[in-house]
């Protein structure tokens, strides 16, 4: 295998790889407001890429100026190596599915979708053809003559993504594309989404506030945060090597505990935590010197948790009650008390099912909770 | 004793109150089952009396033969001798509207200049409204609030002043003078043009408003999906916007088309002589000519020229949405 194959999956490892999104020092102003503060960001043909994080992040901002409904205060934007900054949106290579979906309700599913090919002055035959095949892809067939009214949230989704796609965009912008479905529907067209988008090549732009969805859907995820980017990498980079406790804390579950870098080797690092005091070890190495203060950063579901106490006297182990569980079917969160009144969060999964409703760890049981040096993560900030 | 007494009040009272309550329970229950149909019967109560009713008294004049007495027309219902009852309706008068000239033409005179007022209305008002809409809140407050300030001062004065504004020595026949565009004042005052100045200027409120109240609710992402998709603004504008504002449009029009085909003031103050509209025709039936029964007459067929195109409208839209569905 050579070099360049190993990159086709990630293409943003690929030192000579050409960014097909370029996004240079965008700032956006409204009023005294800073909605989006001074972004870098290069994305790579073929990528799903999503912009995660709370309302008023400037997630939202940044596709709107990538779409062009938004005139940056400053910077520059570059799609396919062309500066769409002063372009407006009508003459971008660039298709955007709603949150709202903004079907046009006087319009059926059919004139929907055919309303960009439509403006582009497409022969009537070939639109034709077109919103066919994209009714079938997206298993609309027989609904091209309902208003869109008549039709369920779901389909609608798909209605909106049909037209967003159908003009066969360099770029694909989606807002919040699956945050009006429920549960199961939301689930099942995160698959379909994956699909079409890996089918047709095109470069997604995802933004979205549920975690979840950025890291089932992206190849890479940018957490932002008062305009800013927060933490740039793919789901796992950032789930299992958080940079920073909002990191850590806003994707997924996690326990924080606080302490001192006592000791910094080349491949493990050493943090007593205090309260509740204990020593950490991590398996990697930190650039901070040793006394720093850093926090570090344990996943609930890497603790594991036993009814007999460790043999050995080792670190990542601790002592504590079972405070409070949550059965939630496949698998069960416990809150165990340890010293200094901390509650720690652990899941374990329900491999067993439990005899007689008696789980295996039952509320003020005393146990022993203890993680393997690779589990852990050390935070800066 | 007094416990007995008690007791036996007490015994009393619950025994006789059950029933009236129960009774108290089923009323109320009856009225809040059915506030919803008195809150709408009282309206449509009022409606009845000052506007159903009078109506009908116009109608039965309007078929009842005139004659030189007070009330000045004679009776529908009279009383022949052995008790016959005599019921006497008369088309003739609504055959003299038809035969006379003078009356088609003012009809026809009306629905036109009322026609036309209602179109610049729109064309004026269409992009006021969608001003105020996109304005911001603040703004958009205050825009809505000078729309609604004319009101505040009384009608019959706006449109006098519309008389010192456009007459031969008034001020725009001045500052064209004076400027020197002309050398003598032009004719303003009296023509059909001061009506429809007249007319655009008091009823454009009546457009806005319905438009307005309409294009409020349009999702300007919609706009923003429009040219996503690759459209320019101004088809943007015909394909998506236009559409969706049709019901403001329809509202708005009928709104100034319906008032201004009546309009009685404006052409007599503005138009004089020289503009014949169904409002003074039927004022000179009923002041000058004191015939009440032709001057009723007009007023039906007034009537009967505005409700029936709407009629007809909503059977369309009717049986459009039958369609859909």
């Amino acid at each position: 295998m050579s070099q360049q194959d190993s990159y086709i999956d990630r293409p943003w490892m690929d030192p000579e790889a050409e960014p097909f999104i370029k996004i240079q020092g965008i700032t956006k102003h409204f009023d005294d407001f800073i909605a989006v503060d001074n972004i870098d960001l290069e994305i790579y043909k073929g990528e799903l890429f999503s912009l995660l994080g709370g309302s008023g992040c400037g997630k939202t901002t940044l596709l709107r100026m990538l779409a062009g409904f938004e005139t940056p205060s400053a910077g520059r934007i570059f799609i396919d190596g062309i500066d769409m900054t002063d372009i407006p949106p009508y003459q971008r290579p660039v298709n955007m599915m709603f949150q709202s979906y903004a079907l046009f309700p006087h319009m059926s599913v059919e004139k929907n979708i055919a309303y960009g090919l439509n403006r582009d002055g497409i022969d009537k035959h070939e639109v034709k053809k077109r919103v066919e095949e994209i009714l079938e892809m997206v298993e609309l067939g027989p609904f091209g003559k309902r208003k869109p009214h008549q039709l369920s949230g779901g389909q609608r989704q798909r209605v909106a993504l049909a037209r967003a796609l159908v003009k066969r965009p360099k770029v694909l912008l989606l807002d919040e594309p699956l945050g009006a479905l429920d549960k199961r529907l939301r689930e099942q067209t995160q698959f379909e989404l994956m699909n079409i988008q890996s089918e047709l090549g095109i470069t997604f732009v995802v933004v979205t506030h549920d975690q979840e969805e950025a890291m089932t859907l992206s190849t890479r995820i940018a957490v932002m945060d008062t305009g800013r980017f927060v933490q740039t990498g793919t789901p796992t980079e950032i789930y299992e090597y958080p940079e920073s406790r909002l990191i850590a804390s806003f994707i997924g579950n996690t326990n924080i505990f606080e302490g001192r870098i006592t000791k910094n080797s080349a491949d493990h690092v050493t943090v007593r935590a205090k309260n509740p005091e204990c020593d950490i070890r991590i398996d990697h190495g930190s650039s901070v010197p040793e006394g720093t203060k850093v926090w570090v950063s344990v996943r609930p579901e890497k603790i594991k948790l036993s009814n007999t106490p460790p043999v050995t006297k080792a670190p990542n182990q601790l002592r504590g009650i079972v405070s409070n569980i949550g059965y939630l079917g496949r698998l069960s969160t416990y809150h165990v008390k340890v010293e200094g009144d901390t509650n720690i969060e652990v899941t374990s999964p329900n491999q067993i099912r439990p005899k007689d409703g008696a789980h295996a760890f039952d509320w003020d049981d005393e146990v022993f909770l203890s993680w393997d040096d690779s589990s852990a993560a050390v935070l800066t900030k | 004793m007094s416990q007995e007494n008690n007791s036996m009040a007490g015994f009393n009272t619950s025994s006789y109150k059950l029933p009236n309550t129960s009774l108290w329970q089923k009323l109320s229950h009856k009225l809040q089952k059915n506030w919803k149909s008195a809150v709408i019967f009282i309206p449509f109560f009022w409606l009845l009396l000052f506007f159903l009713a009078p109506f009908f008294i116009v109608l039965k004049i309007s078929l009842s033969e005139a004659t030189i007495a007070s009330p000045p027309y004679l009776p529908m219902v009279s009383w022949l001798d052995e008790g016959i009852v005599q019921i006497k309706i008369v088309i003739d008068n609504f055959a003299y509207l038809w035969e006379d000239d003078l009356y088609v033409d003012t009809y026809i005179n009306s629905v036109r200049i009322a026609g036309v007022s209602t179109f610049i209305c729109l064309l004026l008002g269409y992009p006021i409204a969608y001003a105020i809409v996109r304005a911001p809140q603040t703004t958009k407050n205050i825009l809505l609030l000078l729309i609604i300030l004319p009101f505040w001062t009384s009608f019959l004065l706006r449109v006098y002043a519309w008389i010192g504004l456009l007459s031969d020595q008034g001020s725009i026949n001045d500052l064209l003078l004076y400027i020197g565009i002309i050398d003598e004042p032009i004719r303003l005052l009296y023509t059909q043009f001061a009506v429809y100045v007249g007319i655009v200027y008091t009823y454009l409120p009546f457009m806005i408003l319905p438009l307005y109240a309409n294009m409020e609710k349009l999702d300007l992402t919609l706009l923003e999906a429009a040219s996503d998709l690759g459209s320019k603004p101004f088809t943007t504008f015909l394909t998506v916007t236009l559409p969706l504002t049709i019901p403001g449009i329809i509202a708005g029009s009928l709104l100034v088309f319906i008032p201004a085909t009546g309009e009685y003031v404006i052409p007599d103050l503005l138009g004089g002589g020289n503009v014949l509209m169904i409002g003074r025709v039927l004022y000179n039936e009923f002041a000058a000519n004191f015939d009440w029964p032709v001057a009723s007459a007009v007023a039906i067929a007034l009537l009967l020229v505005l409700v029936l195109p709407m009629m007809l409208y909503q059977r369309i839209q009717a049986q459009e949405v039958e369609a859909k569905q």
